[in-house]
């Protein structure tokens, strides 16, 4: 038996698009953040990981190519998939989103000439040049844009290596965002069954 | 008499990702509450899909030692 098909099984375009456009130009970055605060909003007003679930593109790609046996299909390492890692990649990736915030900064201050290029995995600089065109806005924007766009292939390549390796979406095991929402959830539902106990304590008395 | 499996979600390891209940041919799962999958017993067939696509691994199929 087939699902039928939504509008928003076919989110994964979306994301590949985003990497293509952020090829061209690099101002295209900046959409990603659509991908930082939909997942924290929706989790925060309805308490879902509805985000996760049903509209994320990058989950949906790995499932797809995982789909095209590009995928070894392996259980992932213990550690992964540990509370130590979750949390700490969480903390890593976001003072590495801090720092990257940090240069933008110093952009901005004058301290630091805009660096046209894509950091790869932290560490590896890839000339990035032929997607800026100059910005109609401060070299900042340009700065974030570069920054940002580092921030989301890093996490695409990471989300590959462990497609092929390991299952399709093991990205989801150990994606940041993905640990926060389902962390703002269960704060949602302690506090919520908090309430209920406090409620029915009332009513008892 | 048939050997009857269902899917046992393992919810401490569970992240929630959903990737089980796209690939449920029953819609017998639904993520509750963004914390966990919970299986549909009464709806679970056994075909142990989403214990292949879950990427934690948190799924397992459990044989059921009587007619449940």
């Amino acid at each position: 038996m087939k699902h039928k098909r939504h509008w928003y099984d076919y989110l994964w375009i979306v994301s590949v698009l985003y990497l293509i456009a952020g090829f061209f130009n690099i101002l295209f970055a900046w959409l990603g953040l659509l991908c930082f605060f939909i997942p924290l909003l929706i989790a925060a007003i309805s308490g879902s990981k509805a985000y996760c679930n049903r509209y994320c593109g990058r989950g949906q790609l790995f499932a797809r190519l995982g789909g095209l046996g590009m995928s070894r299909r392996k259980d992932v390492p213990r550690f992964l998939k540990s509370p130590y890692f979750r949390y700490g990649f969480l903390i890593f990736f976001f003072a590495m989103f801090f720092l990257m915030l940090w240069n933008t900064y110093l952009v901005f201050a004058g301290a630091k000439d805009l660096s046209q290029v894509v950091t790869l995995l932290w560490t590896f600089q890839v000339p990035w040049h032929w997607a800026y065109h100059g910005t109609l806005f401060s070299q900042r924007v340009a700065q974030f844009a570069f920054g940002f766009y580092s921030v989301m292939l890093t996490s695409t390549v990471l989300g590959l290596v462990t497609m092929i390796l390991f299952k399709p979406r093991s990205w989801c095991v150990y994606c940041p965002m993905g640990t926060m929402t389902q962390l703002i959830c269960k704060a949602r539902l302690v506090t919520s069954s908090q309430k209920e106990e406090s409620h029915t304590d009332i009513m008892k008395m | 008499m048939p050997i009857k499996r269902k899917a046992r979600v393992n919810r401490r390891e569970c992240v929630a990702c959903g990737c089980c209940a796209a690939v449920c041919p029953k819609k017998a799962i639904s993520i509750e509450h963004g914390v966990y999958a919970d299986v549909d017993e009464t709806k679970c067939v056994g075909c142990s899909r989403c214990a292949l696509e879950c990427p934690a691994s948190a799924i397992h199929m459990e044989v059921m030692s009587h007619e449940a």
